[in-house]
């Protein structure tokens, strides 16, 4: 049912991004989930989820619906446990290391694996205070190591040339866009390994969505990104691996190439063809 | 064949709007009535205050003649109150929101704890005086000092306060709570930096409300043994002291003897409800100022 194509992938070689076949070879996985269950009360929300989900790439998760696909990427930072009825069984290995054991700190796992969510939500604070903010939770109080990292994030979003007059004004006055950039940044800020975005485009508009993609391209040279998209031609321009997810079960998991063009299950053939979802 | 006959429509249309303009009457005198009393009280103060409201009066310590009698004494027996009251109800009650809103599980325990929170709030505050009065002036030998009328007013008002710092803790969004530990904030960090300072203005405003009532309230003052004259003025926290709502009270009684008394406890309540005035309206100010920022 669940299969990890993580070793073909290794021999194959073909996946969407152009790096060499040696590269490929060196790839290491982040992100690891073996036989993931999640209930929500009774709910059987995620059933036996094995993926593998390797650096450096931009993966996708897509699924209707209802389909488990932010719980998931809500598993991964253990954000879901705000929810209090929720029970998981099964294991996740983040760089080897399983992030649901007890002596696995969330605090120290989500320094690690930052969030981008689906609506913006910058702190009603001055843009400098919500970039500054991930750094002094940390303890880092220098005014010009603070004043660093602040425009070493918002370049790295994108953003810095528009707000650079303004860090002091609320970051209410931004544009939509504007917001979840800031947002994005917020997230550089405290140097993540992984950056999980939960359908981070779907409150923008066309042209914000189109610079948030850019983006995400631009970051998988430094980052892992886990993406869940609402969008099926947004998961194909700018993902390397695709999961898609019905019902709480991963269906495929593949190059991305290759689920859009020749999936091997029927149901996914039926979902990118928009025969439902 | 249509269900809906026009002309017994336009039979019933008539009455249908009399019975219209008569619930808006009715509903007009509702609320005419409360404002033609409150236009009665307060004419009926301001004109026996006239005349009474002076430097004097609100410089002068209290006398058993009238022109001599001011209200320095209670003003400031108020203010100090005011000094025990303020920050014990604060720490008390945003503490006790905190906790229920943010680190209790939501269980039976925090469901007991809520309702009794909310059915302290309606208890007669004459048993609060009572309360006051067994632990902190006789248990704890206080005697009826500001710091003992103080912490009785400060337990009187505090699920106002409780109830209003949890309503303000409750309406923060959860996505900034997300925000913040999406970062790797511990709980406390994400308190202190994000829910806090989005909920100050709503705990600010229960805060300043609760203190006007306690500003205004009688009876546990009363019951814990205040004395009805007293005309040293207070200093500290283990003075005698009086307050301005028990100097209308004393005052009011004793009119039956002297009538100008009647005048001078007239003007105290023009005072009073200057004060309060003055505190409700910060209150609406700050809630104004900080609506809805997101």
């Amino acid at each position: 049912m669940v299969v990890s194509t993580y070793s073909e992938n290794k021999t194959a070689g073909n996946s969407s991004n152009n790096m060499g076949v040696n590269k490929e070879l060196k790839k290491k996985s982040v992100y690891h989930t073996k036989d993931l269950n999640l209930w929500y009360g009774t709910d059987h929300a995620l059933k036996n989820i094995n993926l593998e989900i390797n650096e450096r790439e931009v993966t996708a998760i897509i699924g209707p619906s209802g389909c488990g696909k932010s719980t998931f990427i809500k598993t991964l930072n253990r954000m879901v446990e705000l929810i209090p009825v929720v029970k998981i069984s099964g294991d996740i290995l983040y760089r080897e290391r399983s992030i649901l054991d007890k002596s696995y700190k969330v605090e120290d796992l989500r320094t690690n694996v930052g969030m981008v969510f689906q609506k913006p939500n910058p702190f009603p604070k001055s843009i400098y205070e919500n970039i500054a903010y991930g750094p002094k939770i940390h303890g880092i109080r220098n005014k010009k190591v603070l004043d660093e990292i602040v425009e070493k994030s918002l370049r790295g979003a994108a953003i810095w040339d528009e707000v650079k007059d303004r860090l002091n004004e609320n970051a209410y006055g931004l544009s939509g866009g504007q917001q979840q950039r800031l947002c994005i940044a917020r997230c550089l800020a405290i140097e993540p390994d992984v950056i999980l975005m939960d359908e981070p485009t779907s409150a923008l508009d066309p042209i914000s969505t189109l610079k948030v993609e850019q983006l995400v391209q631009e970051l998988k040279k430094d980052y892992s990104i886990i993406i869940v998209t609402h969008n099926m031609q947004q998961a194909a321009r700018i993902s390397d691996k695709t999961a898609f997810f019905l019902n709480g079960e991963v269906i495929e998991f593949d190059d991305t190439n290759k689920i859009f063009s020749t999936p091997s299950d029927q149901r996914t053939e039926d979902y990118i063809t928009g025969r439902f979802g | 064949m249509k269900y809906v006959d026009t002309t017994q429509v336009q039979k019933k249309m008539s009455s249908r709007l009399l019975t219209n303009r008569i619930a808006k009457t009715l509903f007009l005198l509702a609320t005419l009535f409360g404002l033609l009393v409150l236009v009665v009280l307060i004419y009926r103060v301001f004109s026996q205050s006239l005349g009474w409201i002076d430097f004097d009066f609100l410089n002068n310590r209290l006398s058993t003649n009238p022109e001599r009698a001011g209200i320095k004494g209670a003003i400031m027996g108020t203010m100090w109150l005011m000094l025990v009251v303020a920050p014990v109800t604060l720490i008390l009650g945003v503490g006790t929101a905190i906790y229920l809103e943010e680190y209790a599980k939501k269980g039976r325990l925090q469901a007991f704890i809520q309702m009794n929170i909310s059915n302290l709030a309606g208890v007669p505050s004459i048993v609060f005086g009572i309360l006051g009065l067994t632990i902190f002036v006789r248990g704890l030998n206080l005697g009826a000092v500001v710091l003992a009328g103080g912490f009785t007013m400060a337990l009187l008002v505090l699920p106002v306060v409780v109830v209003a710092s949890q309503e303000a803790i409750r309406a923060v969004p959860q996505f900034l709570r997300e925000a913040s530990y999406g970062m790797g904030a511990t709980k406390w960090q994400t308190i202190k930096n994000v829910v806090l300072p989005a909920a100050i203005p709503g705990i600010l405003t229960g805060v300043i409300l609760a203190l006007s009532r306690a500003i205004g309230e009688t009876a546990p003052l009363v019951v814990i043994g205040i004395p009805a004259f007293i005309i040293p003025l207070p200093d500290g926290l283990l003075d005698k002291f009086t307050v301005m709502p028990l100097q209308i009270y004393y005052w009011t009684i004793d009119s039956a003897l002297v009538d100008e008394y009647a005048n001078l406890a007239a003007a105290t309540i023009v005072v009073l409800l200057l004060v309060l005035f003055i505190m409700n309206s910060i209150a609406v100010l700050i809630r104004n100022k900080f609506q809805r920022r997101f």
